[in-house]
């Protein structure tokens, strides 16, 4: 017994020992999981000789949440979408950098310059922008699948077989889309289709799953599930025999962006891995992993050519598409109830 | 004992005892096999290879399920030990040391964080933690679970001392012994086993949680569960398989090694008022 | 025969007059860490909630009028009762209460089949019962979920065998949540009712058979009000994990209904964003809990008072 202690004991002074000797050059981050490759993270800390931590969030709501709750301070870097960057902003949790600080700024592609959520780009950098629709198993479904009826009046086939993004923003966003009406009302009759929508639709739908979402069509536990693309694209390389659509009625857009936290505790390291990742290679190598598509210029030549020619990144032209809205407290609150009462 | 064997016999409770290994074990039999899978997929067989054995000690995420082993270990060990400490005091003042003040409100504090459902635990908790100013780290969760682990640790230290009678340590006293003497060295030595257990109870409880460790850890510490779940994230894939079948191995090398020290706990001869 | 009767408890005193200072430090620790958070959670519970997270410090009923009065989809209606939430608790206390029938059912004969075991052959047997209980609950929930798919292994192979010609659909139902929390949580009904069969005095049921019991009615009238505590215990070790539990509703039944673990976590991590409601559900969670766990100490204190006399 004493022994056993004794070793327990030494065994945690070792352990601690070992977490502080490598206590220098740190830089932590809070990220999207499965949208970077470690060896971009090992690139990185083995140029620049920095520790590179990482942890991992499924909602942009999630992310603000545990911010709020204390976590703030914590991180040097977050991967917000694009409306969460403006309510962050709002919000007062980003730091501001100087275009200058950064050798690769003039790397952004244009269009991601000046955006609405962060115009002029003073606390963010774009990282990749993709879009939120789903995917639907060809075996199962060989019919027309671009609509978003698929996931809100879908077909005899895929009955009881679909799986929905656990994100009301996103889920909520599609629904107002195949409804045709526009974002954040607040016409009360918009909002109780809005729900009476999504009510009817519940009964077809298996399960409720963001992080699972590219899982379930692989094992084929979903014959159709709503999904980002490049999700899509990798369920696809695993062999689920899945093809994505751009459905008629719009589908959503959204970019990413690595965004300076305030109070950063190594905000030279953070504005480092930010230029980092503005080099074309390195954005090359994270849109190779995470299939999606980077705001940098001069990327091409470095892309795999399976992700040039991914069906899911080449969006036929011409396409309905919307970024998800920050919507007003008021509104919120009755998507907040309309989620609340489809969960219950 | 004369009991006739058929008394404490009834008919079906073998099969539901094999029914119950069955449920138990089935699941860990399915992870086993599949962690020896060679594709990239956990529900397409690709042949047998040891890649993701390989994966686990050498892959790009091998350091940081490196570190999360380490980090559990430490703070299991830790918190056991902490826990273990605080439940044997408790144990002591509840069983020895007749009434005192508060005695009912101590029984129930003790028992408090095995009531409180964990979410509840975690969030309270981290709320707390920021209310106050901590910063979550490695300190936070140590807290955390020496909290939780406390009652763990005093269910079968106290079982164990209702069972040890008290008439060794007064004897000790009657020979001039101190109370910390009588402590020391009657007491303890035979409290031994319950300490054990107690001990290995906390360090399993602690080992395996991770609801309250995923609130209240600080950023970029993982320990295994939380590194685990943030790696199911990254896709179930066969190594989450081979991870659990080496945790797997060690947990059965645990039980081996605490089975064989209770065999050596047992020969030397404990008093105790149990019924065989 | 000293075991049945005999409560050293009475008579401990060797170190009387040390009790307050030998539990100051489980007061201070779980007085300060656990006590004290419960008690901002409890203040919070009564605050204005914050958009997108966070409190603001005027107080309010909002949280507890939000949960039991329904005001319609847009918060302008006659205040009706709101079922959205007693259904979500009476949800999860059937679940629980589920999967802590079925953790009793198995895990009684399972102890009692241990505890008349030899005795060195018991510890064998309790370590096979407890050896899965410490590989983590995340990945032995996960494996459940990989066994019971529709086109998983128990499928296949009831199908290879020819005991069914459709796969079982269990993934995603309410019965693979009860599968999960009952998988999850068995050990702690076979630990507490096995220690409690232990120290039955066997002579009980010879002298009930001496007088032409059935081996059941000795079952019923005989054993069972002896090893009662560690029922109770064990039930209670099931069901309040279960309760909060969010895991095996996620990854089993698809979070398609929110239990009281994933509405809480929905309030603090969620879109849902108000952390006033969170701890206003955790607060009349945690009541239900105490409220049970008082009529477990008076059947407790009835038991013990029995026992002395």
């Amino acid at each position: 017994m004493k022994n056993m202690l004794k070793t327990g004991a030494s065994a945690l002074a070792l352990s601690l020992l070992a977490t502080m000797a490598s206590a220098e050059g740190k830089l932590s981050l809070y990220h999207w999981f499965e949208y970077i490759p470690q060896e971009v993270l090992d690139k990185f800390a083995a140029e620049y000789d920095v520790e590179v931590t990482m942890d991992t969030y499924d909602s942009n709501e999630a992310l603000l949440a545990a911010l709020k709750a204390g976590k703030l301070g914590q991180y040097d870097l977050a991967v917000p979408g694009d409306y969460m960057v403006e309510i962050m902003g709002k919000e007062g949790m980003l730091d501001t950098f100087d275009p200058s600080e950064m050798s690769n700024f003039g790397n952004i592609q244009q269009e991601w310059v000046d955006v609405t959520f962060d115009p002029g780009r003073k606390s963010s950098i774009p990282y990749q922008w993709g879009s939120t629709s789903f995917a639907v198993n060809r075996d199962v479904y060989p019919g027309d699948i671009q609509t978003l009826g698929m996931i809100f009046n879908p077909p005899e086939e895929l009955k009881g077989k679909i799986n929905v993004l656990d994100t009301s923003g996103e889920t909520l966003t599609l629904a107002s889309m195949y409804l045709g009406i526009p974002q954040c009302t607040s016409d009360r009759d918009q909002l109780k289709a809005l729900n009476e929508l999504v009510q009817t639709a519940k009964p077809d739908w298996a399960s409720f799953g963001s992080d699972v979402a590219k899982d379930v069509l692989v094992s084929g536990d979903a014959a159709a599930g709503m999904i980002w693309n490049g999700f899509s694209a990798k369920a696809r390389e695993e062999g689920a025999n899945i093809e994505y659509a751009f459905p008629k009625e719009g589908y959503i857009v959204w970019m990413d962006n690595v965004v300076l936290l305030k109070d950063a505790p190594n905000r030279d390291n953070a504005i480092k891995f930010m230029n980092f990742l503005l080099e074309p290679e390195n954005a090359a190598a994270v849109t190779n992993y995470a299939q999606y598509t980077a705001g940098v210029k001069g990327v091409e030549p470095f892309l795999d050519e399976a992700v040039k020619s991914a069906p899911e990144l080449n969006p036929p032209s011409g396409g309905k598409t919307a970024f998800v809205q920050a919507c007003p407290e008021e509104v919120q609150k009755v998507y907040d109830t309309i989620w609340t009462n489809l969960k219950k | 004992m004369a009991a006739k064997p058929d008394l404490k016999r009834f008919p079906g409770f073998f099969a539901l005892t094999l029914l119950c290994l069955f449920l138990l074990y089935a699941p860990l039999v399915i992870v086993m096999i599949y962690s020896f899978n060679d594709s990239q997929s956990i529900t397409i067989w690709g042949g047998t290879s040891l890649r993701w054995y390989g994966d686990v000690f050498w892959g790009p995420e091998a350091d940081k399920f490196k570190q999360a082993a380490i980090n559990s270990l430490a703070i299991a060990t830790a918190a056991a030990i902490a826990a273990t400490t605080i439940a044997t005091m408790s144990a002591t003042a509840m069983l020895r040391a007749g009434h005192f003040r508060g005695k009912g409100a101590s029984f129930a504090l003790i028992n408090l964080p095995l009531m409180v459902p964990e979410i509840v635990t975690a969030v309270a908790t981290l709320i707390f933690f920021s209310a106050i100013g901590f910063t979550t780290g490695y300190a936070t969760i140590l807290i955390a679970h020496i909290v939780f682990c406390i009652p763990f640790a005093y269910l079968p230290i106290a079982a164990r001392m209702e069972g040890v009678e008290e008439v060794y340590e007064q004897a000790a006293q009657d020979l001039y012994a101190t109370r910390w003497e009588a402590f020391r060295l009657i007491l303890l030595p035979l409290m031994a086993p319950g300490i054990l257990s107690g001990f290995l109870l906390a360090f399993i409880i602690s080992l395996d949680d991770f609801i309250i460790t995923n609130f209240v850890k600080g950023a970029g510490i993982e320990t295994l569960p939380t590194a685990i779940f943030g790696a199911v994230k990254q896709g179930i894939k066969p190594n989450i398989m081979a991870i659990s079948t080496l945790l797997l191995g060690v947990s059965i090398l645990f039980v081996t090694l605490s089975y064989f020290a209770g065999r050596i706990g047992q020969k030397t001869k404990t008093p105790t008022g149990e019924t065989t | 025969m000293a075991g049945l009767g005999q409560k050293p408890t009475a008579g401990g005193r060797t170190y009387a007059g040390l009790g307050l200072p030998l539990m100051l430090p489980a007061w201070v620790i779980i007085g300060f860490f656990l006590v004290l958070p419960i008690g901002i959670m409890l203040v919070y519970s009564f605050l204005t909630k914050e958009f997108r997270g966070g409190v603001i410090w005027e107080p309010t009923l909002a949280a507890y009028d939000q949960f039991f009065f329904d005001r319609g989809l847009f918060g302008d209606e006659q205040p009706k009762i709101e079922w959205t939430y007693i259904l979500i608790f009476w949800r999860s206390i059937w679940q629980a209460g589920l999967a802590t029938l079925m953790c009793l059912l198995i895990g009684f004969p399972t102890a009692w089949f241990i505890a008349t075991r030899p005795a060195s052959s018991r510890t064998i047997w309790l370590f096979l019962i407890t050896v899965p209980y410490w590989v983590n609950l995340l990945i032995r929930t996960i494996s459940m979920k990989f066994l019971i798919r529709d086109n998983g292994p128990l499928n296949q192979w009831l199908l290879d065998a020819g005991l069914i010609s459709d796969p079982i659909h269990i993934i995603n139902t309410n019965t693979a949540v009860q599968l999960g929390l009952f998988y999850s949580y068995l050990p702690f009904m076979v630990l507490p009712i096995y220690a409690a069969v232990e120290r039955y005095n066997f002579s009980l049921s010879e002298a009930a058979a001496d007088l032409y019991a059935s081996r059941w009615i000795t079952l019923r009238h005989i054993i069972l009000p002896v090893v009662k505590p560690g029922i109770i215990a064990g039930c209670i070790l099931v069901f309040v994990p279960s309760l909060g539990a969010f895991l095996a509703p996620d990854l089993l039944g698809g979070a398609k209904n929110f239990m009281i673990g994933s509405l809480i976590e929905e309030q603090f991590k969620g879109n849902a964003g108000n952390w006033p409601f969170g701890a206003a559900a955790s607060m009349i969670l945690l009541s239900m809990v105490l409220i049970v766990l008082i009529f477990y100490a008076r059947a407790q204190g009835r038991a013990h008072a029995k026992g002395a006399s």
